[in-house]
């Protein structure tokens, strides 16, 4: 384990930002975490820089107990959203700042220097803009800078703090592959939060996510996306159609409807929540087969995209139900917008109220 | 040629309204000394300008004036960091206060300042055993001139201060910076063209400081005795002439003075400007 994090607790006044939260990082791997927008995850970073200090619990790199180090001894390197650069520095003098403020027994020579910074500058594809100064560049481009400046001092951890919040979608999708691609070259120990759930299901190795001060569920993307343990996670990630419904001996009753689970045989009159995604959704325009169905109305068509996405309203139901159909099956169907159909959920999971746990049930 | 169209209408009305003042206001009486002082040959002048009591005076007043801005740069800043910096009970009461000697009357703050420092007044009693006196000398005046060049330093260096983002600070930090690098590398170059503005015109308004000064300076010819008031002395022996000529000097060396403060500051806009 290259950082152990340990029961740590923060508060704001009133507000727990962290509640008990304990997390091992391994050594060379790219972890996201992952949550709304006040859950504590830029908070969780910033202790694990030295930035901020915990009410109480500690923080080990490397088997060392760094909790009490300040930030400049911590050997991390920081890359902020909003870049941070020193804008009375031209890019060169940015990159070579880490080593220029070392004492002088372990200052790097000029020449040293330059080298460093200008490999680190090739590293990130700028070294054409050694001369410029922060203001002139693109985001995109001080995003890239401001990593290679936290990259120069050499550091055994990189944190970085929604590092592409601040780009547009375009600029944000190429830096986040860049960002892999550099990973995989340095293997350096990184931790990045975000709050884009696609940017961390596409670049992380591990993606932790936090809500409420509190860790949800720690896993590989595809596990998080695939077995999400609570309701919270299954909502973050991605798009879902959740339902209230009432579970009976093995039975889901939403609204009229009954599905049949492969779990909770033995629950009695329970309420829950149950949730589809919108791609795990069957469109018939008959009924088909005898497991039960909604019967809808088509209220929304947008078929821009290899995906078709449909806004399916049932009757005496305020929520619309979201669903995704292929380009083909959408021809092959033929629907248009106020039809009434049948949508047949293939893969339905219920989370009892206060519950972790869930079951699935698998139609068709 | 089309005739430019600007989006912002009046501009015309605007720059003549804008020359039209400024002239009435400034360049009329500024050129009227200037105009006054013709009627001395310049044998004359120069022996009025160049009297051995009036160089005293100049030496006093430009270095009394800028001992005092450079107090207040040091000083003011200090303030201005810890009333943007730090939160306390009863900050908004001393950020209010930092206004207070642009509000009190001069002569108000003279007398006080007087009797405060005088060799019976509260703190002058307790340094004067020590040997040093502080009313009817040069430490006087310069006291009395810091003291009204306090909020110029404040009050430009303050929205700057706040305007600094917190995440340079935190980045020199990680970065393996100390305090002090910070403060040097990173903090002063960011407000040094504000600070150097502040300085700038609390020199400015020391040299021309009038009402505040004349109570705690005494005003013994060749020590304490500073160029407003022998303008004024001039005046009351109604030698009109030889006091805007002592006047014209004055102000042509108070000119190349922000001549060159202003330069200074071209310089660094130019410099800071490549960076925008």
């Amino acid at each position: 384990m290259s950082i152990e994090i340990r029961n740590i607790r923060k508060n704001f006044g009133s507000f727990s930002a962290l509640n008990d939260v304990s997390l091992d990082v391994p050594s060379g791997e790219l972890v996201a975490l992952l949550g709304p927008s006040g859950c504590g995850k830029t908070t969780l970073l910033r202790i694990i820089a030295g930035l901020e200090t915990p009410d109480s619990g500690s923080i080990h790199f490397y088997g060392e107990d760094a909790t009490a180090r300040q930030v400049r001894e911590r050997e991390v390197g920081f890359v902020f959203q909003h870049y941070a650069l020193f804008r009375h520095m031209t890019v060169f003098e940015n990159v070579a700042f880490g080593l220029r403020v070392r004492p002088k027994e372990t200052r790097p020579s000029d020449a040293e220097i330059k080298r460093r910074v200008h490999e680190l500058l090739e590293l990130v594809q700028l070294d054409w803009l050694a001369d410029r100064y922060p203001p002139q560049l693109s985001g995109g481009q001080r995003q890239r800078i401001a990593l290679a400046r936290a990259l120069a001092v050499e550091p055994k951890v990189l944190l970085l703090d929604e590092p592409f919040g601040a780009l547009d979608a375009k600029v944000r999708k190429e830096l986040r592959r860049w960002l892999r691609r550099l990973h995989d070259e340095l293997h350096i120990t990184s931790i990045f939060v975000t709050h884009d759930q696609e940017e961390a299901l596409e670049v992380a190795d591990r993606v932790v996510v936090i809500n409420k001060g509190q860790i949800e569920q720690v896993g590989s993307p595809q596990e998080v996306y695939d077995h999400p343990v609570s309701p919270f996670v299954y909502q973050f990630l991605g798009n879902v159609n959740q339902f209230q419904s009432h579970i009976h001996e093995g039975e889901a009753k939403i609204g009229d409807v009954g599905l049949k689970l492969d779990a909770h045989h033995d629950t009695q009159n329970s309420s829950a929540l149950a949730f589809v995604r919108p791609h795990e959704i069957e469109i018939y325009k008959e009924r088909h087969g005898d497991s039960a169905a909604f019967e809808a109305d088509v209220h929304y068509i947008n078929a821009i995209g290899p995906l078709v996405r449909l806004e399916l309203k049932i009757a005496n139901k305020v929520e619309l139900i979201e669903a995704e159909l292929t380009q083909a099956r959408f021809r092959e169907l033929g629907l248009t917008q106020g039809e009434h159909v049948f949508i047949y959920p293939r893969n339905v999971r219920v989370f009892l109220d206060g519950q972790h746990t869930g079951g699935y049930i698998q139609q068709i | 040629m089309a005739k430019q169209k600007n989006i912002l209408p009046g501009f015309n009305l605007s720059l003549g309204y804008t020359l039209l003042y400024l002239s009435l206001i400034v360049l009329i009486p500024l050129s009227a000394a200037f105009i006054k002082t013709t009627e001395l040959s310049f044998n004359e002048f120069w022996n009025v300008v160049t009297a051995p009591r009036v160089l005293a005076s100049y030496q006093l007043t430009f270095g009394a004036s800028l001992i005092a801005a450079l107090i207040n740069a040091a000083f003011g800043l200090l303030t201005a960091w810890v009333l943007v910096r730090y939160t306390f009970p009863g900050k908004k009461i001393i950020d209010a206060l930092v206004d207070l000697p642009f509000a009190l009357p001069t002569a108000v703050a003279g007398i006080a300042l007087t009797a405060v420092y005088a060799g019976n007044g509260w703190i002058g009693s307790w340094l004067e055993p020590h040997g040093i006196k502080v009313a009817f000398t040069p430490l006087g005046v310069i006291i009395a001139l810091t003291f009204i060049g306090l909020p110029f330093v404040v009050r430009t260096v303050q929205p700057v201060l706040e305007d600094l983002e917190a995440e340079t600070e935190e980045a020199a930090a990680s970065l393996g910076a100390n305090r002090w690098q910070t403060f040097t590398k990173i903090i002063f170059p960011a407000i040094w063209p504000a600070l150097l503005t502040g300085f700038a015109l609390a020199f400015a308004r020391a040299i021309g400081e009038y009402g505040s000064v004349i109570f705690i300076a005494g005003n013994v010819p060749f020590v304490s005795e500073i160029t407003p008031l022998i303008i004024i002395t001039k005046l009351e022996q109604y030698e009109y002439a030889s006091a805007t000529a002592v006047a014209v000097v004055m102000l042509v060396i108070s000119f190349l003075l922000l001549f060159a403060i202003n330069g200074l500051q071209w310089w660094f806009n130019r410099h800071a400007n490549a960076a925008r």
